[in-house]
């Protein structure tokens, strides 16, 4: 029973990393309409961002974010002018079609590069608490993933925040709404897409920073991050961080669970199977009224 | 002053507009009528930049619009309530009106704008915390006009405010736009309710397959037997 609940731990802790991960995804395409699958190489690149920082200037990773997310932001807007502010130029019915193309390239072209550049070896970041355990009732709580739990809620707490209030945070729920009315309104939806796609990136820095922190990066983990983050924002819907960030928590929790049932190889198809039920049964998402 | 001339705009290979010419001038109340599928919302995508024209030319204030991109029009004082009115639902009515005001020069204003959206539709203020997609139709036409007002527009475009509306609230909603114009602001009105539209405008446009098929002032149209044939009805008083 203590192992079932301790899985159960590992589950939530690794879900909230799901639910950061997903919340880039949904903003890009909850905006723009544009999935980009390269999602998840931009995860991984921001892991080897923290990586490297830890590895060559001894740098926290936790500290890092401070780097890695303003450099993420930057590579988001390089990327939206170099290639998804094509993309969106399209009218919307082709938007995903196109962006699937462009997305695969791009994630191709970012593994190959990252194997050239940082060979395929897997690597994590062992700092000098990293074994540190807190121990709750039996349980065994890392405390490296309990703060990157945190720290990923505060991120998705602050986005939130800021799509509420910030004057371009209501333009951007506006033009994810109805870009030609947000138009009317007087609203730069360019403006709004390339925000919201920067965000997005920023995001995808920030999760990768804690995945190389808790867990472990390759030049490959990509495809498996944009499918979690696709599943996720299948199962949330689109149009509310918080409902993400809740999404990511029960895929990590639905994850362990079958683990725990069926053995460490089902781990994967439960997720799978989550994906194909909501899409059969509530395709627009679980949070969505 | 808006002036549209002999524009040409196309979807396709589909020809949608073909030589219109119009004019509205400060002050002005303006109809726009015509059928289904004349082309009255074709030509007010060409005005607010939505669509570009293939040929002609639009001025406002003197200054050509081509290549103004849309939401840079709403800066220069053209606000448009779209057909549908196009709210954003999973918004509070206060925010979809604060959103109207979003262009910088509008934004400095915004407080007064609030106000004065909120004298001229009081049930607004009251609903000013819900979401726009709880509200009645007309509630909701009443916040799509305070929308497009919160830009501090001199001329305002509708384009079908009375559809789907009981007769009662498109009265009300004609009062209302009679005020807005009585406060200096012109208006271009695209209107099936023929009857209701050229009791409140001063001018009018016929609209019929892309063309400009008539124009006069409000009160020789309303008289005129071919516009009571096809517009009125044969029984129209």
């Amino acid at each position: 029973m203590s192992s079932f609940l301790q899985q159960l731990v590992l589950g939530l802790l690794l879900g909230g990393l799901y639910g950061l991960a997903a919340a880039g995804l949904s903003l890009v395409f909850g905006v723009l309409k544009v999935l980009n699958v390269a999602h998840g190489q931009l995860i991984m690149l921001g892991g080897y961002g923290a990586f490297w920082l830890f590895a060559l200037r001894g740098l926290d990773p936790f500290a890092s974010l401070a780097v890695v997310i303003p450099a993420a932001l930057v590579a988001g807007v390089i990327l939206y002018w170099a290639l998804f502010g094509w993309v969106v130029r399209a009218p919307e019915e082709t938007r995903v079609k196109n962006s699937l193309l462009v997305g695969f390239g791009l994630a191709l072209a970012l593994e190959a590069a990252a194997v050239r550049l940082f060979t395929a070896d897997e690597r994590s970041i062992t700092t000098g608490y990293a074994g540190a355990v807190l121990s709750v009732g039996g349980l065994a709580v890392p405390v490296v993933r309990l703060a990157s739990l945190a720290l990923a809620l505060l991120l998705i707490g602050g986005l939130h925040l800021a799509l509420a209030r910030w004057r371009w945070g209501r333009a951007i729920r506006a033009t994810a709404e109805d870009w030609e009315a947000a138009l009317l309104t007087g609203i730069d939806v360019r403006r709004a897409y390339l925000l919201a796609f920067a965000l997005g990136t920023a995001l995808a820095g920030a999760a990768g920073t804690l995945v190389s922190v808790g867990y472990s990066i390759s030049p490959s983990i990509g495809l498996e991050w944009t499918l979690k983050a696709l599943i996720v924002v299948v199962l949330a819907g689109l149009g509310s961080m918080l409902g993400t960030f809740v999404g990511g928590l029960v895929l990590g929790l639905a994850e362990a669970v079958s683990a725990a049932a069926f053995g460490g190889p089902y781990r994967e198809v439960v997720g799978l199977v989550i994906f194909f039920v909501v899409l059969v049964a509530r395709p627009r998402g679980l949070f969505v009224r | 002053m808006l002036e549209v001339r002999a524009v040409e705009a196309a979807y396709g290979p589909f020809l949608a507009l073909s030589g219109v010419t119009l004019t509205a001038r400060p002050g002005e109340i303006v109809a726009l009528l015509g059928p289904n599928g004349a082309g009255k919302t074709t030509l007010i995508r060409c005005i607010t930049g939505l669509l570009r024209p293939r040929a002609g030319a639009i001025r406002w204030e003197g200054a050509p619009l081509a290549g103004v991109p849309a939401h840079a029009i709403v800066e220069r004082g053209i606000a448009v309530v779209p057909e549908g009115r196009r709210l954003f639902g999973a918004m509070t009515v206060e925010e979809n009106l604060e959103l109207g005001a979003f262009a910088p020069r509008a934004r400095a204003r915004r407080t007064a704008r609030l106000e004065y959206v909120y004298t001229i539709f009081p049930v607004l203020r009251e609903r000013r915390r819900q979401v726009a997609r709880a509200l009645s139709g007309g509630q909701q036409q009443m916040v799509a006009i305070g929308r497009a007002l919160m830009a501090g527009p001199t001329l305002l475009i509708l384009d079908e405010p009375s559809l789907g509306l009981a007769p009662r609230i498109v009265e009300s909603i004609l009062d209302v736009l009679r005020e807005i114009n009585r406060s200096g602001v012109s208006i271009l009105l695209v209107e099936q309710n023929v009857q209701a539209a050229l009791t409140l405008s001063h001018r009018a446009y016929l609209l019929e397959a892309g063309r400009v098929a008539g124009e006069g002032s409000a009160a020789v149209l309303l008289e005129d037997p071919r516009v009571r044939r096809a517009y009125l009805g044969p029984l129209a008083p």
